[in-house]
């Protein structure tokens, strides 16, 4: 029933239909071979970096591109079910002589947050950044774990 | 680059290119570069988060430049979106280069994602620095 559907959105902020919406509404666009079209902004997007969160049975994943930015310029904070991103992208200096044809590459510095829908484990959270893309793993807290009930 | 402390990054949307048409229905994207050029040669930066150096394809042909990069599903297939801010695909760009490189002394770098590519003109290419005689 559809006013079923509409209350049983999870209750977390930041998951929008919006969001939802405009990512198939791309979809169909390539689909079509329509891209002529502008990406729709949602609330809560527009802050670097753009993240991506997913999850299984016992983890959560935060994926960031962050290419160029170095694991020292970098500071991931983890409070209840929060975690926060701290950083910069800092780009060499080049030679004084040279003369810029393109200038594309953003730098400085950038801030994000995000509130996890679920309990976690804080203790246990490891970042990994390999190649220009940050993968942040939040284990699920124990409570948290989708558990297998026997039937007797 | 004095005001790089002040600075704020802001979020870029990841350009999605149009043509040609790709056999695999998957997003290409468009890489964000910096060119900047010397007497000596070129330089051309390009942000390629998650392409590694086994998957990146760089070509010189005919004064054409074309860079492709190709991305491994990193997500295990079990893992279920949660939130979906950006999108992963390939990334491909084609530059016509207008001076003479020196193929052989071409350079590649990949590095956390950025890859640094020296394009070393020519000699001929070079400016060279006519003495007048006074006479």
């Amino acid at each position: 029933m559809i006013t079923r559907q509409f209350f049983d959105w999870p209750a977390f902020g930041w998951r929008s239909h919006f969001d939802e919406l405009d990512r198939m509404r791309r979809q169909l666009d390539r689909m079509m071979g329509d891209t002529e079209s502008q990406p729709f902004r949602g609330p809560g997007r527009g802050v670097f970096p753009l993240l991506n969160l997913t999850e299984d049975d016992s983890n959560y994943y935060l994926r960031a591109e962050l290419p160029g930015v170095k694991s020292d310029d970098l500071e991931i904070n983890a409070t209840d079910n929060n975690i926060s991103l701290n950083g910069e992208r800092k780009l060499p200096e080049e030679n004084e002589n040279a003369r810029f044809h393109r200038r594309e590459r953003d730098f400085g510095r950038f801030s994000r947050a995000i509130t996890l829908p679920g309990k976690v484990d804080n203790d246990k959270i490891s970042a990994n950044l390999a190649d220009g893309m940050l993968t942040i793993t939040i284990p699920k807290a124990e409570s948290a774990k989708p558990r297998q009930i026997e039937i007797k | 680059m004095a005001d790089t402390q002040s600075r704020e990054m802001q979020v870029k949307e990841k350009q999605e290119v149009g043509q040609p048409e790709q056999t695999r229905p998957a997003p290409v994207f468009t890489p964000a570069v910096d060119i900047f050029e010397t007497d000596k040669e070129i330089t051309l930066l390009a942000d390629l988060p998650g392409v590694t150096s086994d998957n990146l394809n760089i070509d010189l042909n005919e004064g054409v430049l074309t860079l492709a990069g190709d991305i491994e599903p990193f997500e295990n297939p079990d893992e279920e979106d949660l939130l979906i801010e950006y999108e992963v695909g390939q990334y491909y760009r084609q530059f016509t280069l207008s001076e003479i490189i020196d193929q052989d002394k071409i350079e590649a770098n990949l590095g956390d994602g950025v890859l640094r590519l020296r394009l070393p003109k020519a000699e001929k290419a070079q400016p060279r620095k006519i003495e007048v005689k006074a006479g």
